[in-house]
């Protein structure tokens, strides 16, 4: 049975809406953000005139033209590839100590099953966040204190911050792993230990491994600024060179880095590709 | 139960073999790294390190809460948010004309099979300078800037603003070419302009996209933001790098609350704009 409404034969005109209403929250939303840019840059004491001048156009250039021809001597060179080494492993060993400090952190801080009582749930997550918080480069500026200038400080700070961040992605990864494995062995009356080592991890490992490796490839990017504070690596012999305007070394240097970075996105790229197709 | 399976488990590990022989290859990649990178834990335990740390770690408490002190670090939190708002504005300004450059939907001459000879020129170029953008990481891009105009933010603007400009443009130009072309392309073929189809049918179908993508930029651009303090670009870091030197536990403590607590607060006000913006 069809109704029969009378419905108009056209519909009534209607006015467009108003630009700007009480009620309308794309409005408000971004009138505050017109506020905030706007006060952002009338607060900042931004220096433009400065920038803009001509002056500043050639003191810029001067600048990059200090930087030719870069220093491409052996010896310089080869501190250089030592220095990307040095970055590398830093980046490995960080990464590496930071997924086993990750695991250690992230099983308390899931509920592996519906009866486990996880006690220390939140207080360890509110330790991962803390430590992810705080970047790199400033534990590594903490940690120069106690460890003392050089990689070991930089691999440290990686190896703390990398830890929040894997923890929190490994915790996550436990608790949506499905449940059937780990209740066949708890029904049998086998330890929480046990379920963990034979349930739990052998479902997450493959998801875990590839946390880690993302992390790494951003640890290497990391570490190479790293030094900026002192804490080894390229950055460390980047601010070195700077600071006593030896530019045609730090030409050296930042191509270096370049290379480095490019080399790790081309890598990651390809292996991305090989893995999907 | 197949009849394959003996009755009884096995005594020991079946894997043994295999996880001794991972165990002991890992230890042999380590080794070189280890060297490399002077990684001698021990040292943390010298008498005189434990010292240094202990004493330092025993000053955060009581935390440094002066009237003063506070007022300089509201200041600070300020500027170092609108240091990344500022450099995030600017990064827009760069990256928006370039992804528009960059995107392969808006080519009129890809309507019909290949992209002319010229257009593709200049759509690779950008591509390659968005690229480099944002390989170089932000810190150095402060670094070089410093040296340039000066200590203060407008040094660690620029470099947010180059990176992120980079960043954003390669993001934006990936966003608007992963959907469906099809609205836009019909609108090209009847005869608007590309101007008019990315406003009108590109904008509308990625503009939730686009949007969370800017929102979380921007929160990570915060982050940044007090490292670019480090060098001396102002804001947050800054102050943390004075605190530091002087070993003034208590400010640093204070400092790293305040950063932590910004950085959460960033966190859940990103989260919420993308739930609402989705």
């Amino acid at each position: 049975m069809t109704s029969f409404a009378r419905e108009a034969a056209n519909p009534p005109y209607k006015l467009p809406p108003p630009i700007f209403g009480a009620r309308c929250r794309a409005c408000w939303f971004t009138a505050a953000l017109l506020v905030l840019v706007v006060a952002s840059f009338v607060s900042l004491d931004l220096d433009w005139a400065a920038f803009a001048s001509v002056e500043a156009a050639r003191s810029m250039g001067r600048f990059v033209a200090e930087f030719f021809p870069p220093d491409v001597s052996p010896v310089f060179v080869n501190k250089v590839a030592w220095a990307a080494w040095e970055t590398l492993a830093m980046s490995a060993l960080g990464t590496a100590m930071a997924a086993l400090l990750g695991l250690a952190l992230a099983v308390p801080a899931s509920r592996l099953s519906t009866q486990d009582p996880a006690w220390l749930r939140s207080p360890t997550r509110w330790l991962l966040n803390a430590l992810r918080a705080i970047p790199e480069l400033v534990w590594a500026a903490l940690l120069l204190i106690s460890a003392g200038l050089g990689p070991m400080a930089g691999t440290l700070a990686l190896a703390l911050h990398t830890s929040g961040v894997l923890g929190r992605l490994f915790a996550e990864a436990m608790e949506n792993v499905p449940a059937g494995p780990g209740d066949a062995l708890r029904t049998q009356g086998v330890g929480p230990l046990r379920v963990f080592a034979y349930a739990t991890l052998p479902q997450v490992l493959p998801q875990l491994m590839s946390y880690t490796l993302y992390r790494w490839e951003n640890n290497i990017r990391a570490a190479a600024v790293l030094g900026v504070v002192g804490a080894g690596g390229l950055g460390q012999l980047l601010s070195f060179h700077m600071g006593l305007f030896h530019m045609n070394k730090t030409a050296t240097i930042l191509a270096a880095m370049l290379l480095m970075v490019a080399c790790v996105d081309a890598l990651s790229f390809a292996a991305r590709r090989g893995l999907t197709r | 139960m197949s009849a394959s399976v003996s009755p009884k488990p096995p005594a020991r590990d079946p894997a043994f073999a295999a996880r001794v022989f991972w165990l002991s290859l890992a230890l042999v990649i380590v080794w070189p790294l280890a060297v490399a990178t002077e990684f001698r834990p021990w040292v943390l335990w010298e008498p005189d390190n434990r010292k240094v740390t202990a004493d330092f770690v025993r000053s955060f408490w009581p935390l440094v809460h002066t009237t003063e002190f506070l007022q300089m670090v509201l200041r600070e939190t300020w500027r170092t948010v609108a240091m990344a708002t500022a450099g995030v504005t600017l990064a827009l300004v760069l990256a928006v004309p370039l992804s528009l450059l960059a995107t392969r939907v808006l080519s009129l001459s890809a309507l019909s099979g290949r992209m002319d000879r010229g257009p593709a020129v200049l759509r690779w170029c950008v591509r390659a300078t968005l690229i480099v953008l944002r390989s170089i990481p932000e810190l150095i891009w402060a670094l070089v800037f410093v040296r340039v105009v000066g200590l203060g933010p407008t040094a660690g603007v620029l470099a947010i603003a180059l990176t992120y400009g980079g960043m954003l443009g390669k993001v934006y130009a990936e966003i608007l070419e992963s959907g469906e072309a099809h609205a836009t392309q019909t609108l090209m073929r009847n005869g608007s302009g590309r101007l008019q189809a990315f406003v009108y049918a590109l904008l509308p179908s990625h503009a939730a996209e686009l949007a969370s993508y800017t929102v979380y930029r921007w929160e990570c651009a915060i982050r940044s933001s007090v490292v670019l303090g480090f060098v001396g670009a102002g804001g947050l870091g800054q102050q943390l790098d004075n605190s530091m030197k002087m070993f003034n536990g208590g400010e640093v403590a204070t400092l790293l609350l305040v950063f932590i607590a910004l950085v959460a607060l960033a966190d859940r006000m990103s989260a919420w704009l993308r739930k609402v913006l989705a």
